[in-house]
C-alpha cells in the first residue's frame, strides 16, 4: 500500500533577506499539513509568521530547504510553473480583503478561475454564485467591493479563495480588521468550509480565541517552530 | 483574454485619469493629423502650381559644344572657352526617341513639342511670345490646357491658336481675334479660337500654343521638333526616370526636380520640420501614456500582488498594461482624426489650398498611435509584471 504523501511538507526551510549583511528570518522550519487540517500560525510580530505563509504560497523562495505541495517539490520550478501550482492548489485571504475594486463582487470571486483559463467565460458564474450564495451574498453579485461592508468583504474574499476548490487555502490574519461578531462569522464561515470539504486551512492570526477553534496550534517564536500541536496542549497565549 | 478585460476594467475604474490622458492622446493624434494634412495640402498645391504648367521630363538635345582651338594637326587644346552663338541643331530622329521614352516605366504621357520664341503684332501693341506647337491631344496630357480654358475652345488646327489670358490683354485681343506673329524673316498670322489661365504669369503672358506643323513652318524647323516632353505617375520618381530616359535616347534629360532645385529644397526642408513636430507631439503623447501608467502600477501594486496570488501570469500583467497603452492609442488615434479632420475642414475656408485628410493619413495616424501606446506602455507594463508578489500585497517598495 502507498502511502499518500502529505499535502504540504516542508523540510528545513531557511530564508534570508539583504545583500552583503543578511538576517535570516526563519531558522529551518519542519512542517506538514494533510488534508482537511485546520491549523493556526501563531507568534508574535516579527516571528516570522508573513514570510512563512508566503513560501508556502509560493510567492518567495526559500533561500534554504525544500517545500513541496502533494509530492511535487517547489525550489526548483520556473515562475510559470509556480503560478501554475498556486492557481491550482492554493487559495489566499488576506487580511485587508484585497478585492479588486473594478471588479463586480462576482468576478472577483471568479478571478482566480480567469486567471487558470485565461479570461472570464460564463461557464464560471454558476459555480461563482453558489459559493456567495453560501455565504449569504447572493443579492450582492453584481455589487462593487465599494457598496459592501467589512464583513462582507472579506467573505468575497473566501469565496474567492475556495473558487478553484484548492487543497490549502492560507489566511494571513483574515479577521484582523474585522470586529468581534464579524469574526465570529468569517470563523464560523472557515470551519464550516473545512469540515464539509477536504481544504485544510492554515490561518495566520494574533488572536487566541481564532486559534483555539482551530484543530491544530502551530507557534513560531524567532523563526523557530516552537510549538506544534493542540490548542489544549499550549501552555501560554500571551 | 483576462489582460484585455483586465485593462478595460482598470481604465473604467480609474475613470477621470483615463479620460485625461485619452484627451491628451486625442489632442497630440489632432495635431498630428492636422499638421500633417496642412503640409500634405500645400505640397500638392505647390506642386500643382509648378508642375501644373511644366513637363515632369524633358528630352532636349544640348547646345553645340564651343570648338576647341587647333594649334596643330591632332592638337586640341582649349585657351579660353566662350559661349558659342546660339545655333539651332535638330532632334536626330526624334520619332524613336518619342517611342523609347513611351516604352520607359513610369511614363503615362509622352509629348513631341516645338517652341521658339517669335513677336506677336495686333495693332500697335507688339509683344515678345513663345510660340509651342504641339498635338493638341498629347499635349493636353502634359499641361492641362483645356480644363484651365477661360473662354472658347481647345483646338489647335489650321490657323487655330490658344492664348494666355495676360497675352490677350496684351494685345487686347478676344476669341475670333486674328494676330500676326512674326520670328525672323517668317511671318503668319494665326486666329485667337481659345484663351486660358493656367495660374502662371510666365505661361498665362508668353505662350501661344498652336499646331505642330504651324509653330514647325514659322519657327523654320520644318519636320523638326525642339524637345520631348513626358509626364511621369510618381512626380517623386522623375529624376530617377530621367535618368533611365538618357539611357534609353541617349539624348540629355531634364527632370523637374533639377529644374526646380529651390523648390524641392524648400520641399525636403519643409518635410524635415513636419517630421520634427510630428517626432514632439508623439514624444508628449507617450509620455503621457508612460506617466499615467507608472502611477496606475504604484496605485495598483497590491490589486497586482493579488492577481499574481491567485495564479495570474506575468505575462498577463505584463498584457494588462500593454493594452491599456493600445487602448489608449486606438481611442485616441480615432477621436485626434475626427478632431484633426474637422480642424482641417474649418480651416480649409480660409486656405488658399486643399486640406485633405487621405485615408493614407488616417491610417498612418492610427498605426503611430497604436505603436507610440505600447512602446510608452512597455516599460511601466514590464515593472508592473516583475513586481515581487509578496511585496507588493505588503505595500513594499
Amino acid at each position: 500500500m502507498t502511502m499518500t504523501p502529505p499535502l504540504l511538507e516542508l523540510e528545513g526551510v531557511r530564508k534570508s533577506y539583504g545583500n552583503g549583511v543578511t538576517t535570516e528570518i526563519l531558522h529551518g522550519i519542519d512542517l506538514s499539513i494533510r488534508q482537511g487540517d485546520l491549523v493556526a500560525l501563531i507568534g508574535p510580530s516579527g516571528s516570522g509568521k508573513s514570510t512563512l505563509l508566503n513560501l508556502i504560497g509560493l510567492l518567495d523562495r526559500p533561500t534554504r530547504g525544500r517545500i513541496a505541495i502533494e509530492g511535487q517539490a517547489a525550489e526548483h520550478l520556473d515562475d510559470r510553473a509556480l503560478t501554475a501550482l498556486r492557481g491550482d492548489k492554493l487559495g489566499f485571504i488576506f487580511q485587508a480583503h484585497h478585492l479588486l475594486p473594478g471588479l463586480t463582487v462576482l468576478e472577483n470571486v471568479m478571478l482566480p478561475s480567469a486567471a487558470s483559463r485565461g479570461g472570464f467565460h460564463p461557464s464560471m458564474r454558476a459555480p461563482a454564485e453558489a459559493l456567495l450564495s453560501g455565504m449569504g451574498l447572493g443579492d450582492w453579485v453584481d455589487a462593487w467591493p465599494r457598496q459592501l461592508s467589512g464583513g462582507m468583504q472579506q467573505r468575497v474574499a473566501v469565496a474567492r479563495a475556495l473558487m478553484n476548490q484548492p487543497a490549502l487555502v492560507l489566511a494571513d490574519e483574515p479577521t484582523g480588521n474585522l470586529d468581534t461578531a464579524t469574526s465570529n462569522q468569517v470563523v464560523d464561515l472557515l470551519r464550516e468550509r473545512n469540515a464539509e470539504s477536504a481544504t485544510a486551512f492554515l490561518i495566520v492570526t494574533h488572536d487566541p480565541t481564532l486559534a483555539r477553534r482551530c484543530d491544530r496550534v502551530v507557534e513560531l517564536v524567532d523563526g523557530v517552530v516552537v510549538y506544534d500541536g493542540a490548542p489544549s496542549g499550549m501552555k501560554s497565549w500571551d | 483574454m483576462l489582460a484585455l478585460q483586465l485593462a478595460w476594467r482598470f481604465l473604467r475604474e480609474g475613470r477621470t485619469q483615463s479620460l485625461l490622458i485619452l484627451a491628451g492622446v486625442t489632442i497630440g493624434i489632432a495635431a498630428f493629423v492636422f499638421v500633417s494634412a496642412i503640409i500634405e495640402g500645400l505640397q500638392v498645391n505647390l506642386l500643382e502650381q509648378t508642375l501644373g504648367s511644366q513637363a515632369h521630363i524633358t528630352v532636349a538635345p544640348e547646345e553645340a559644344p564651343p570648338r576647341a582651338l587647333m594649334r596643330a594637326p591632332g592638337v586640341a587644346f582649349a585657351r579660353r572657352i566662350a559661349p558659342s552663338e546660339p545655333r539651332r541643331r535638330p532632334f536626330d530622329q526624334w520619332q524613336r526617341a518619342v517611342r523609347r521614352v513611351e516604352a520607359t516605366d513610369g511614363v503615362v504621357a509622352v509629348c513631341p513639342k516645338v517652341s521658339g520664341s517669335a513677336l506677336a503684332y495686333r495693332g500697335a501693341a507688339e509683344e515678345a511670345v513663345k510660340v509651342v506647337g504641339a498635338d493638341a491631344a498629347r499635349l493636353r496630357r502634359i499641361v492641362d490646357i483645356p480644363a484651365n480654358l477661360v473662354e472658347g475652345q481647345y483646338r489647335l488646327g489650321g490657323d487655330e491658336v490658344v492664348v494666355g489670358t495676360s497675352l490677350a490683354d496684351k494685345l487686347g485681343a478676344r476669341v475670333g481675334d486674328p494676330i500676326r506673329v512674326r520670328s525672323g524673316d517668317r511671318e503668319s498670322v494665326l486666329r485667337i479660337v481659345g484663351i486660358f489661365d493656367i495660374g502662371n504669369e510666365m505661361v498665362n503672358g508668353r505662350w501661344m500654343v498652336t499646331s505642330l506643323r504651324n509653330a514647325q513652318t514659322l519657327l523654320g524647323r520644318v519636320g523638326d521638333i525642339t524637345e520631348i516632353d513626358a509626364r511621369v505617375a510618381d512626380v517623386y520618381e522623375a529624376e530617377r526616370i530621367a535618368r533611365e530616359v538618357e539611357a534609353r535616347t541617349g539624348v540629355p534629360t531634364e527632370s523637374w526636380m533639377e529644374r526646380n532645385r529651390d523648390l524641392l529644397t524648400g520641399l525636403r526642408s519643409q518635410d524635415a520640420s513636419t517630421t520634427m513636430i510630428r517626432v514632439f507631439v508623439l514624444l508628449a503623447v507617450a509620455m503621457g501614456i508612460a506617466s499615467v501608467l507608472s502611477v496606475s502600477v504604484v496605485q495598483r501594486r497590491g490589486q497586482i500582488g493579488i492577481l499574481r496570488a491567485v495564479g495570474t501570469s506575468r505575462q498577463i500583467v505584463l498584457g494588462v498594461f500593454l493594452w491599456q497603452g493600445v487602448l489608449f492609442g486606438l481611442v485616441g488615434a480615432v477621436l485626434g482624426s475626427l478632431v484633426g479632420a474637422l480642424a482641417g475642414e474649418l480651416i480649409e475656408t480660409s486656405a488658399l489650398f486643399d486640406i485633405t485628410v487621405t485615408p493614407r493619413l488616417l491610417f498612418t495616424a492610427l498605426g503611430v498611435s497604436v505603436a507610440t501606446g505600447v512602446l510608452a506602455a512597455y516599460l511601466p507594463a514590464r515593472r508592473a509584471a516583475r513586481l515581487d508578489p509578496a511585496a507588493a500585497i505588503r505595500g513594499d517598495e
